[in-house]
């Protein structure tokens, strides 16, 4: 299969809008009426609400986060926190209305379901319409379930480990997300099971003016594996949409969760999402992250080594046009001895788009004889965009190995000029240049979500301003 | 005879300079033009000003190739048309395989689709032919590449696009002698009577296998002097003084 090969330009791709498709649509804004009806809407029990409400005034409390892109533009009083689209969930496509499964239809879900996958979630807006898993799955304990269904159906195992791994109070909009989460994945993998095939969930957020806060807990047994790929996508609107998704992770011992997640939003949306990983004793975890779209992203996927000889490695891309500001980045906490981890995060920018990397390593002084490598390479378009890398380092022993690199730089006029002489456009020369600059990138996803990459790049390269 | 390239009173400028002071040149189908002229003579800027590098400007004269007038096409229009230049430093692109860009640029300069079955078997061939590692074409396009494999590379990809003119600029400075006599060799292959080779060099090593029609001496980005074949000897032997006097 030639990876590089240049695809044909279909700009329409993502930004089919369907007709408004909810049987409800919340008020706009954020208080105390809203996150009971919320509640009530979804009819769950009282705990759940409780940690809603203690999740509000914790949102409340909390100061908008200056430190990094500006989030003035998002004024919480108009957005809808919950929209409950005109379906039910099916665990049969054909059981899903004509619409919406042709949403999902056009982004390759039932096929990709078809060949290549072991279980599928599909959210639209901010309910769950699709959920399966084969049975052979089942068989083995394997769960994987929306997550309004877990609480009701395993309510141990979810109240075990539900916003452990992500506290309340980290940020404002985990603290929001907690007020007004809806739908999401929830995936528990017993002691030994392995996964050959991966699991996706697919969220679609179709409404405009308002807010997906789907919440993915996915729990990894003593030596289970997993590989578990998320993807995002919506239509462009001209007001602001808000993703503000929680994602948390459970890595026991001696397991291995890859994480892949392609996300594509429409270029009116803030994406503030959080995504953390803690990972035991010699389990792997390993993130590959591909951010596309956006008006906004903060987005900071995070490991916890906190059993020895764990591991992690992640590995990113990020593309930001016109009126985009990406904020990207990984964290890392080494708090046991023999602890490693690789990260690798490339950006892309052009038209003068803002990517920056944002990223934390934190060694602990109980990390002895560990190694952390970050390296980072910012691949700048033209004269007008943006490329910037923050990292923050905090090592707390002296018996480590740690390397940092990083690399920006403006695309090489020299290169271009090669390939032109051997008659490529310059568009296709410059294309040639950022795919294989993304190359790292698409080799660790599967096949088919790198053909999806490498178009996603096709059209934000031939995508002019905003 | 038909002229291939005509090059008319060309002044070029980078940075501001002014490197060629209204360069002629003119080179007919089946010919071999060599150029030689000491170190900042606009050797490179010829090369580079012909096929349209937009690090220069062309601020008079014209440029002609196969009757049409390129002066200010891109040079993506230029390669289409038919001339390939051979870069002193080959650029390192990663991400793609030497075979699946031999594969675009042949599919781009021929409009036709190339199937990798055949591509494969052509190429096995030429690499053989050219004395390279047969694994080099499935590795990334000159990433990592020897000096001397980036060079024999441009050649790889000069036979695969068989052009109708080609300028090699200094292809073989740095190479060992076993690597001269295999990209002469290359060259000799690709040559016949309907098209034609513009060798950029400081040494005639390259042009021993070579039948040479015409030799230029390129003084302060002007050609002060034309002969035959046996000029070169003479140059490598003598040095450029008595031109570099002429030039001024």
């Amino acid at each position: 299969m030639n990876k590089t090969k240049v695809d044909d330009i279909n700009t329409a791709w993502f930004d089919f809008v369907d007709a408004d498709n909810f049987e409800f649509k919340m008020t706009a804004g954020i208080d105390e009426n809203i996150v009971r009806e919320i509640s009530k809407q979804k009819n769950e029990p009282q705990w759940v609400l409780d940690l809603r409400l203690k999740a509000l005034q914790i949102y409340e409390k909390l100061p908008m986060p200056t430190w990094g892109p500006d989030l003035s533009e998002l004024n919480m009083n108009e957005i809808s926190t919950y929209v409950r689209p005109r379906a039910k969930k099916q665990t049969s496509w054909d059981d899903v209305p004509e619409n919406i499964k042709q949403t999902f239809d056009k982004l390759g879900i039932p096929k990709a379901e078809r060949e290549y996958l072991a279980g599928v979630g599909a959210q639209y807006d901010s309910e769950v319409v699709y959920h399966s898993i084969k049975d052979e799955l089942i068989k083995k304990g394997v769960i994987y379930t929306d997550f309004d269904s877990a609480i009701r159906e395993y309510p141990d195992l979810v109240k075990k480990y539900f916003s452990k791994c992500t506290p309340l109070s980290e940020h404002k909009f985990i603290a929001l997300h907690y007020a007004v989460f809806s739908g999401g994945s929830f995936v528990y993998v017993p002691k030994g099971v392995k996964l050959d095939q991966p699991l996706q969930s697919y969220f679609r957020l179709n409404s405009p003016e308002s807010g997906q806060f789907e919440h993915t807990l996915i729990i990894v047994e003593e030596g289970a594996s997993l590989h578990f790929i998320e993807g995002c996508s919506a239509p462009k609107y001209s007001k602001i949409n808000l993703h503000a998704g929680c994602v948390e992770l459970f890595v026991m011992d001696g397991a291995t969760l890859r994480y892949s997640t392609i996300e594509n939003w429409a270029k009116n949306m803030m994406n503030l999402n959080t995504k953390k990983a803690i990972v035991g004793k010699d389990a792997n975890m390993i993130w590959v992250s591909g951010s596309f779209g956006s008006h906004i992203s903060m987005l900071y996927p995070m490991s916890i080594l906190s059993g020895e000889n764990a591991r992690t490695e992640y590995t990113g891309i990020s593309f930001a046009g016109a009126t985009q500001n990406l904020d990207t980045g990984f964290k890392v906490v080494h708090a046991a001895p023999h602890t490693k981890s690789i990260v690798s995060a490339k950006s892309i920018s052009k038209n003068g788009g803002i990517s920056t990397y944002r990223g934390l390593v934190r060694i602990m002084p109980n990390a002895a004889h560990s190694s952390c490598s970050v390296s980072c390479d910012g691949l700048m378009l033209d004269d007008i965009s943006r490329s910037d890398t923050i990292p923050v380092n905090d090592v707390g022993t002296a018996d480590v190995q740690f390397s940092h690199e990083a690399k920006v730089g403006k695309i090489s006029e020299k290169a271009i000029f090669y390939l032109m002489s051997r008659g490529l456009t310059r568009e296709d020369a410059v294309a040639l240049i950022v795919r294989g600059f993304a190359n790292p990138i698409s080799k660790e996803l599967p096949m088919e979500y790198a053909v999806e990459m490498n178009r996603l790049i096709n059209l934000e390269l031939v995508g002019g301003i905003g | 005879m038909k002229t291939l390239l005509e090059v008319k009173n060309l002044h070029a400028t980078a940075d501001e300079k002014t490197i060629l002071h209204g360069l002629n040149l003119s080179i007919c189908p089946g010919e071999t033009h060599v150029i030689m002229g000491p170190n900042g003579a606009g050797k490179s800027t010829l090369a580079n000003v012909i096929l349209g590098n937009p690090s220069y400007l062309k601020t008079k004269g014209t440029i002609k190739f196969d009757g049409q007038d390129i002066t200010n096409l891109q040079t993506d229009e230029i390669a289409r048309k038919g001339i390939f230049m051979s870069f002193q430093s080959p650029e390192e692109i990663p991400g793609i395989s030497v075979m699946n860009f031999v594969k675009t640029i042949k599919q781009k300069v021929t409009g036709k689709s190339v199937y990798l079955g055949d591509l494969k078997k052509e190429l096995d061939k030429n690499v053989k032919n050219l004395n390279m590692n047969s694994e080099l074409v499935s590795r990334d396009l000159n990433v990592g590449f020897s000096g001397g494999e980036k060079k024999k590379n441009e050649i790889l990809q000069m036979l695969e696009l068989n052009p109708k003119l080609v300028i090699l600029d200094e292809t073989d400075s740095g190479l060992d002698v076993d690597a001269i006599k295999t990209v002469s060799k290359g060259i000799a292959m690709y040559k016949n009577a309907s098209n034609a080779v513009l060798i950029i060099t400081h040494s005639t090593k390259i042009l021993k296998k070579l039948n040479v029609d015409y030799v230029h001496v390129l003084v302060n980005g002007k050609i002060v002097h034309t002969g035959n074949g046996t000029l070169a000897k003479e140059i490598e032997e003598n040095g450029y003084d008595k031109y570099i006097k002429k030039g001024k």
